[in-house]
């Protein structure tokens, strides 16, 4: 006798919990699968949690769930050799309610929202892999899994399995994706003092901070380094595309060891010691590699359907969102007793319209043009930091000689008008 | 200065609950051979997973992060992968 219910969720990271927690709470029988020991087992993120989009499923989620700092101040480094032009944003009205994002560790946040799903009734079953979808006629009627007689039938089955998102590359709705269509990120969680972290990165207690490094943090290629503030660990990493680290032949944990060791960066972590290692991808390909996201009794939310904006390293509240939405348009159906792909197609267009198609929508060739040209990562950040470093270096020339000598430094005429052609281009896709 | 660490000490920091057979597999170690001088699996593989040994490719399944790059990045589709069997593989504690 083959187990049915209404729905089975494949995934328990953001996008799966979301979307269970949602279904679960409208009373419908749902089956949310994790291929974890708990749910986070296998789950890895910077740590940036977006305040919004959760407390929309859960209100004020701030006063139980285990988050580590919000955050208070926002840095950019522009990053050279040994030297950096940093930009930051610091405002207090983030550490207070409603606050704005906070870090998180992800195997704890993930295990208590999924216990959140729980609560309202969702059925969790951790260590399971959803091998495949079953289809009939056409249509996806549930999912085999890796247990003996592990077949499990549902009216719809959203797949949340993250960004590999092989289920859906087996129903046809997307190719492989390629080497520039993700970026393999590496990251260490380092133990460090308290007190200790307040001190080197100015904070009182219960405040956070975030570092985004460019430029000499992935020696050039296209890719950020980050650094952000737990509550007695930080998280420090790399993320690149495969594509960069194919081309330079770069070994990602020797690009995270450096840096680490960057004279830039070594003062915030010296002293603390490593207590875990991870790597997992992150889906880059933006807007145009947003696959087919929903078919006859199948939908496709978060990492998976590759929802994430990679300029504002947002990704976890897009995630939670397609969940949301996925469920509205589960319950819709539900209603209507109607799981066809014309009426669950009502989650893409619910999609499309949110901020996650829109955002998508405004950096849809940002990605391709800063892979493709690589000159803003390779020149023009240390350009802007000889500059800097020309302009603030008071050596007795003039203000006028000063600004001169940047002129010269930015190359002969032609050079010039490549530089501000770049700029508008650069423009261009970010506007 | 800090010291460098290396790839074996980082990995000794994850926990890992390892399957008895591989979720990895080269589908034709002569093609590695003949054809892909790089080995860039050898490279970008974040838990050096991939040692080649001479005329085959190791695969240290054991360590693997099931990150999905050496599906993706491998140029010869040379790369069968599937998650490890419920509940088995690696463990993160944190991050």
């Amino acid at each position: 006798m083959p187990e049915k219910f209404d729905c089975i969720v494949v995934g328990a990271g953001p996008a799966g919990t979301a979307c269970a927690y949602e279904l679960a709470k409208a009373g419908v029988n749902v089956l949310l699968l994790e291929r974890g020991e708990y749910p986070g087992a296998k789950n890895v993120m910077g740590g940036v949690l977006y305040r919004k989009m959760m407390e929309d499923i859960i209100p004020e989620f701030y006063k139980e769930a285990p988050l580590e700092r919000p955050i208070v101040e926002q840095r950019f480094m522009m990053m050279d050799k040994e030297s950096a032009v940093t930009f930051s944003y610091k405002g207090l009205e983030w550490g207070r309610e409603p606050y704005n994002n906070f870090t998180v560790l992800r195997a704890k946040f993930d295990q208590w929202f999924a216990e959140k799903a729980v609560e309202q009734g969702a059925l969790l079953v951790c260590e399971t892999v959803a091998v495949e979808c079953i289809v009939k006629n056409g249509r996806v009627v549930g999912v085999r899994t890796d247990r003996p007689d592990g077949d499990i039938y549902a009216d719809v089955v959203v797949l949340a399995d993250g960004v590999n998102s092989l289920l859906a590359k087996q129903l046809g709705f997307h190719r492989e994706w390629r080497p520039d269509e993700v970026a393999l990120a590496t990251m260490e969680i380092l133990k460090l003092d308290k007190n200790v972290i307040e001190d080197r990165f100015n904070l009182e207690a219960n405040q956070g901070c975030t570092i985004e490094i460019f430029g000499d943090a992935t020696k050039g290629i296209l890719g950020t380094g980050f650094l952000y503030t737990n509550k007695d660990t930080l998280s420090i990493g790399v993320g690149t595309l495969l594509s960069g680290l194919i081309k330079h032949k770069i070994k990602p944990y020797e690009l995270l060891e450096y840096v680490k060791n960057h004279p830039m960066i070594r003062p915030y972590i010296q002293g603390s010691e490593p207590v875990e290692y991870l790597a997992h991808l992150i889906p880059e390909g933006g807007y145009h590699s947003i696959p087919k996201v929903a078919g006859n009794g199948v939908l496709v939310v978060g990492d998976a359907a590759q929802l994430v904006n990679a300029i504002h390293r947002e990704g976890s509240n897009m995630a939670m969102t397609s969940g949301r939405l996925a469920a509205e348009t589960i319950i819709m159906a539900k209603e209507q007793n109607d799981f066809s792909e014309s009426m669950l197609d009502q989650y893409r267009m619910k999609l499309m319209e949110s901020f996650i198609g829109q955002d998508l929508k405004k950096y849809k060739d940002a990605t391709h043009h800063f892979e493709r040209f690589p000159q803003y990562f390779e020149q023009y950040i240390p350009m802007m930091n000889r500059a800097a470093s020309q302009m603030f270096t008071v050596d007795g020339s003039s203000k006028w000689e000063k600004q001169q000598k940047i002129w010269r430094d930015l190359g002969s005429t032609k050079q010039k008008f490549k530089l501000a052609r770049d700029m508008m281009k650069a423009w261009k896709v970010m506007k | 200065m800090m010291k460098t660490q290396t790839i074996e000490e980082k990995q000794y920091l994850v926990r890992f609950n390892a399957d008895t057979k591989s979720h990895l597999h080269v589908l034709d170690d002569n093609i590695c051979l003949t054809k892909c001088p790089d080995k860039i699996c050898t490279i970008f593989c974040p838990a050096a997973v991939y040692k080649w040994e001479e005329v085959r490719m190791h695969v240290g399944y054991e360590g693997c992060h099931e990150c999905g790059s050496c599906r993706i990045g491998c140029p010869h589709e040379n790369i069968r992968w599937e998650y490890p069997r419920g509940g088995y593989g690696i463990v993160f504690r944190l991050g």
